[in-house]
């Protein structure tokens, strides 16, 4: 009898009951498709921060940053050629490898690998290569005429003094700038390697501590035209190619991987190291090994995953901001209102229904029988409701994912901490502050955003169900009877 | 069966206090036959309902079977509606959705009868009004005489011990109102039910054996000597 009632009810009630189902469904898809996009956002800061970072590193420790004047001893770059003579139109070439950012002592990697809650650390040297290549020619002195009033002074390659003139001579010669990365070979699955795959030759062997090979990032390869068995010279070493890396999302960390004792032998950084990459034994205490970190080790800096997100903005973080703020109110809004419409409709079909109801109680049917049927049609209103929902919501997560814009992700722009690219930086982390990755935007549909729709779905249902079932359940036969009379 | 003393039932209508029963004592014997005449406002219908257990007096005692409906829990009069007692209203009050045979069942859900077995009660009771072969119907199909067979079935197919009728004929035609009156008298005398009925009805209110007039909340009893049409 209660499902041939109920659904008897609702085909005859099924434009209100559509209205009811319409409302929830709309605040359900509203629901599914916010959290749909934010679960994009978030993936896609996690691929941006990936890249920065690499997989399962939770924190990073780098060398504090010191007051202006101190710990800028190197300076700008210098190279010095000498001048060829004329008509020697010979290339000369020269290199420096720059560590990025302050250093510290390779130590400290265990120091870190101490503390309470960290599992694993890796320690690695982030390096910048200069590489200037060129010729650079001597001008030729011309004994000429002394003008009236001395010499003519000149510039570029033009000059002279008393007499004579010098003519010809300059330069002409290209710069060449790449990050190189030194990577404990013994400990690969930790450090920003671990955010690019393979995909031409191999990886490095754990023997390969201080073996003259490199991985390269696909994108310089292409570019540098380098290939697995081909030959990267860095500071006069060659460096055999035994691998392609590219990165799976984003830009690699770094365009050149070496084994770290060869990086620091070529950036004259002998046992130093600029980043140690840390992994916690639990995602939930990463707050509480930083602070470890931080009093037990001094003069480093600890940044975590959620200090790096925060860097990032960008129409990424515009758009996960709108998401998490606008889209979850309006989500929250428009559910609530759905709610209660729901529940002041179900209310008015039932005062429509005193007569049907009040009649039921005189044949002896209980409070709790005639309320259960009216939740009822109000759970399966809702359940209609969550189905339309979902089935609209999925339609717009794929909309989203079809049609949505990419999204431009900037790193560390405008943060003290993470802020100087380039030179300033200290490790992957920070060299490449200051950078934007394109990430397309993305609304995957979670299970559990279904499950949270259909949750949602029933919530609605009994909301709507109990304000009908309320006034049924204190509609007196009587007075109900009295009132049609 | 029914034994009521000093049966005070008040109401408020907007600022108004209505006096709708003053102090009623009243008693029906089982199988009896009862007519309650009055005006309109006169406290026929609340009269109707103490008796049936949906409303209770401010003051005085309901006794039906020697249990004081006036004083019994919610649960206990609820079910002593679904047991003893069976309504047909002026207005039919069927439910608009369901058929005739389901409006019929829904008189036996509260009882907890198996589908089969309520189906079946159903059945032969809308056989025995004369409506076995409109069971499949919905209320709104149906004429206002086959609707208040339908409502009839319903009162009776629980084989209840009282039968309250509140205007059954109010809303049928001179023909269809004697039609139903024949059926009810019928019942009453198979069933051996106990029959009361609010009627403005003065033709109607001569057929019973036993007169109540209820004028501003007292009520007057007369014995008459009944007769059919």
């Amino acid at each position: 009898m209660f499902f041939t009632y109920l659904r008897r009810e609702l085909r005859r009630r099924r434009k209100a009951a559509l209205v009811v189902a319409s409302g929830l469904a709309l605040g359900i898809a509203l629901v599914i498709v916010v959290g749909a996009v934010s679960e994009g956002m978030s993936q896609a800061q996690a691929r941006v921060l990936q890249s920065l970072y690499g997989l399962g590193t939770d924190m990073t420790v780098t060398k504090a940053a010191e007051p202006p004047g101190e710990g800028q001893a190197q300076g700008r770059p210098r190279f010095e050629f000498d001048a060829k003579e004329s008509g020697d139109d010979s290339d000369q070439s020269s290199d420096m490898v720059i560590v990025q950012g302050q250093s510290l002592a390779d130590s400290t990697v265990a120091k870190v690998a101490d503390q309470d809650g960290v599992a694993d650390t890796v320690g690695g040297l982030s390096a910048r290569v200069m590489k200037v290549n060129g010729q650079f020619t001597r001008g030729e002195i011309e004994p000429g005429q002394t003008p009236p009033g001395g010499g003519r002074g000149g510039d570029g390659g033009e000059g002279g003094s008393g007499g004579d003139r010098v003519r010809g001579g300059g330069a002409a010669f290209d710069v060449n700038s790449y990050t190189l990365f030194g990577t404990d070979v013994a400990q690969q699955d930790l450090g920003p390697l671990t955010s690019s795959s393979i995909t031409s030759g191999r990886t490095f062997k754990a023997a390969e501590t201080d073996a003259e090979v490199a991985v390269v990032d696909s994108a310089y390869a292409k570019e540098q035209k380098l290939k697995v068995g081909g030959k990267l010279t860095v500071s006069g070493t060659a460096y055999a190619v035994i691998g392609i890396a590219t990165a799976d999302s984003g830009d690699a960390a770094a365009n050149v991987y070496v084994p770290l004792k060869q990086a620091q032998t070529l950036a004259d950084a002998k046992g130093k190291v600029t980043t140690v990459y840390v992994r916690a034994t639990d995602s939930q205490r990463i707050d509480a090994v930083k602070a470890a970190v931080q009093k037990n080790v001094p003069d480093t800096t600890v940044t975590t995953s959620a200090d790096l997100a925060d860097t990032v903005s960008g129409s990424l973080s515009t758009a996960a901001d709108l998401a998490s703020g606008v889209g979850r109110w309006l989500s929250v809004i428009v559910l609530a209102a759905a709610f209660v419409v729901a529940g002041l409709l179900t209310s008015s079909a039932v005062s429509r229904r005193v007569r049907e109801f009040g009649t039921l109680k005189a044949l002896g049917w209980r409070s709790g029988r005639v309320t259960r049927q009216v939740v009822g049609e109000a759970l399966v209103n809702g359940l209609i409701g969550g189905a339309l929902g979902i089935a609209l919501g999925l339609a717009g997560a794929w909309a989203v994912t079809a049609f949505g814009p990419t999204l431009t992700a900037e790193l560390g722009r405008g943060t003290g901490g993470f802020g100087g690219g380039g030179f300033g930086g200290g490790g992957p982390a920070r060299q490449t502050a200051g950078r934007a990755v394109d990430i397309a935007l993305t609304a995957p549909v979670s299970l559990g955003a279904i499950g949270l729709a259909v949750g949602l779905a029933v919530a609605g249902g009994l909301v709507a169900g109990a304000f009908g079932g309320w006034r049924a359940s204190r509609l007196r036969p009587a007075d109900a009877l009295r009132r049609i009379a | 069966m029914y034994q009521l003393s000093g049966v005070t039932k008040r109401y408020r209508r907007g600022k108004a206090t209505v006096q709708a029963l003053d102090g009623v004592d009243l008693a029906i014997e089982d199988g009896g036959r009862l007519v309650i005449q009055g005006p309109t406002g006169g406290g026929k219908s609340t009269l109707l309902q103490m008796l049936g257990g949906l409303d209770r007096p401010d003051s005085g005692s309901v006794l039906l079977d020697g249990v004081d409906l006036a004083t019994l829990p919610e649960s206990r009069l609820t079910r002593v509606r679904a047991e003893k007692i069976g309504f047909v209203f002026q207005g039919f009050n069927l439910v608009p959705t369901l058929t005739a045979q389901e409006n019929v069942e829904t008189a036996l859900v509260p009882l907890g009868l198996r589908p089969r077995e309520r189906r079946e009660r159903a059945g032969e009771v809308l056989a025995s009004v004369g409506l076995g072969e409109r069971r499949g119907h919905l209320p709104g199909e149906l004429s206002g005489g086959q609707q208040q067979r339908v409502a009839i079935a319903r009162a009776l197919v629980k084989s209840p011990a009282v039968l309250l009728a509140d205007e059954p004929t109010g809303n049928l035609d001179e023909s269809t109102r004697d039609e139903i009156m024949d059926l009810l008298e019928t019942l009453w005398e198979d069933n051996g039910l106990t029959f009361v009925m609010v009627t403005h009805d003065t033709a109607l209110a001569r057929r019973a054996p036993r007169l109540a007039t209820i004028r501003k909340g007292r009520v007057t009893i007369r014995e008459q000597v009944a007769g059919r049409g």
